[in-house]
């Protein structure tokens, strides 16, 4: 069915405003970007940082693929706005690592072989630091409710759910 | 996603002031439902106001024994504060029920409030909607229909308001404390949002250029017996087809006060008060409890594909209250219904 009005400029364009500086800290390391008002997080992550781990599924915050964590707390970069966490810590799955050594979280879905195809991954492994971090699932029921945010459209959930609770007893 | 302006807001006053020198400008907190419609092309403003780092995120206890909320509190740290959980699990349980904990951390008091009354085709921008384009008429009366009112729907809109935290607040008799360039006021929650009339544009009662800056809870918070109840097409991370919010203060064995709010079904959450009197004085058993359903849906009115919700709505009622009753409210990780 076509538009029934064709919708009327509410004013004049608007110039192109100023690319605006930010700092944040990710993985770590405290970077400044210019970023436009309209660039969200998880545009800036992969293609301003290079930092293509987060992943860009539904870009509407419904399948959790670009989840990160913004100052401890997971969140979704894809409605996130880059310049509204100017000062913020960010930590993405490039972040997770230390010295070598792969975050439990990470270590546990290799060890249950939690995913398929893998592109939800990322924003699973997460996802789950952050459910780890707010300490309020202990049951597999509460892990299942809680990563309800997060999609695997290989249906990898059991080996997930597996690999969040050997995180649990790791951590 | 449309190009704009963007600035921060340093204090509530800047706030009301910087809104109201812009024709088009909105306020951004969590941005979880306004940056999704402006990638979608449904809201395009042309200055977003950063509120996100205002001073609203206390949550104080009030002199009568009530809890003021800062309008900017996450929804995931008011589901889990100890007073609310203490105090006012219905909420905290409603909460928990809605969106997904990425989104809950993100999503402000305020601005859950303040989310669009909607449907696919207000998202749909090539499909007419009145609520999108007021004139254009409305898809959803002729299309698919599973999610929509079935209460207080006029032709011009029959789109739900997806809150659940909203549910509860308007059967506790929240209070929405707002600023503006008139000043602040308070209004009670039961008129902080419209039915659709032939106006579904407007969502709410909202004054141009206001801010919410706070939602206030009376003393009174149903700990004992409450229960709310979700019912949708997925387990989880789903808008509701039918939710109920119920709340009882039982004395002597009888009912001294009901509350009874229902979420899914209407442009507004959706509280009866003829329903609630209905169970003042009662015994708390299904008797009673099917009285008050029937009054909750004495004008319900389904359409084609959502006319299931209608009984569905009268069921979930009625299993609510018994929940609320027997002191077992429904575990927001519990999927099989208590």
């Amino acid at each position: 069915m076509a538009r029934a009005t064709a919708r009327e400029p509410v004013q004049d364009p608007i110039p192109i405003p100023e690319k605006i500086s930010i700092q944040i800290t990710v993985n770590g390391k405290a970077t400044e970007l210019k970023v436009a008002p309209w660039t969200t997080l998880l545009d800036a992550l992969r293609d301003r940082l290079d930092l293509t781990g987060t992943k860009k599924g539904c870009d509407h915050g419904q399948c959790g693929a670009c989840t990160v964590l913004v100052d401890g707390r997971r969140i979704v970069s894809c409605l996130t706005l880059a310049v509204m966490k100017d000062g913020a810590q960010i930590v993405t799955v490039e972040g997770l690592a230390k010295d070598g050594e792969l975050h439990p979280v990470q270590q546990a879905f290799i060890d249950h072989d939690a995913f398929q195809c893998g592109y939800c991954t990322p924003g699973q492994i997460c996802s789950a630091v952050g459910l780890l971090a707010e300490g309020k699932a202990k049951s597999a029921d509460e892990i299942r409710e809680l990563m309800s945010g997060n999609i695997c459209r290989c249906g990898a959930y059991p080996n997930i759910v597996a690999a969040i609770q050997q995180a649990m007893g790791r951590s | 996603m449309i190009n704009f302006q963007y600035s921060r807001a340093t204090d509530v006053a800047d706030a009301v002031q910087q809104i109201a020198a812009s024709t088009s400008a909105k306020f951004i907190a969590g941005g979880t439902n306004l940056i999704d419609l402006m990638k979608d092309d449904v809201e395009r403003p042309t200055r977003l106001i950063d509120i996100s780092r205002l001073p609203l995120k206390q949550v104080q206890q009030t002199a009568d024994g009530g809890l003021h909320i800062g309008a900017l509190v996450p929804n995931s740290d008011l589901a889990y504060h100890p007073l609310i959980e203490q105090h006012y699990p219905l909420v905290s349980s409603a909460i928990r029920a809605g969106a997904s904990q990425q989104l809950r951390n993100m999503a402000s008091t305020g601005g859950n409030l303040l989310q669009r009354t909607r449907c696919a085709y207000f998202y749909d921008t090539a499909t007419p909607c009145n609520k999108r384009e007021p004139g254009s008429g409305c898809s959803a009366l002729t299309g698919a229909q599973r999610m929509h009112a079935i209460l207080g729907a006029s032709e011009a809109c029959i789109a739900v308001h997806p809150s659940d935290l909203c549910v509860t607040l308007v059967a506790l008799d929240a209070k929405v404390h707002v600023a503006g360039p008139a000043g602040a006021r308070v209004i009670p929650f039961q008129d902080f949002h419209r039915l659709p009339g032939n106006t579904p544009h407007l969502d709410t009662n909202l004054h141009p250029h206001e801010i919410i800056t706070a939602i206030e809870l009376p003393a009174q918070g149903f700990a004992k017996n409450y229960s709310y109840l979700k019912i949708r097409d997925r387990l989880s991370y789903a808008f509701a087809l039918v939710s109920v919010a119920a709340a009882l203060e039982l004395e002597g064995g009888k009912i001294k006060q009901a509350r009874l709010a229902l979420g899914g079904v209407a442009h507004k959450p959706w509280r009866v008060h003829a329903a609630e009197a209905a169970l003042q004085g009662q015994v708390p058993d299904g008797t009673a409890f099917a009285r008050a359903a029937d009054l909750v849906l004495k004008d319900a009115k389904g359409y084609p594909h959502n006319m299931f919700k209608i009984d569905l709505a009268r069921r979930a009622t009625i299993r609510t209250l018994t929940q609320a009753a027997k002191g077992t409210p429904q575990p927001p990780s519990n999927k099989k219904i208590m």
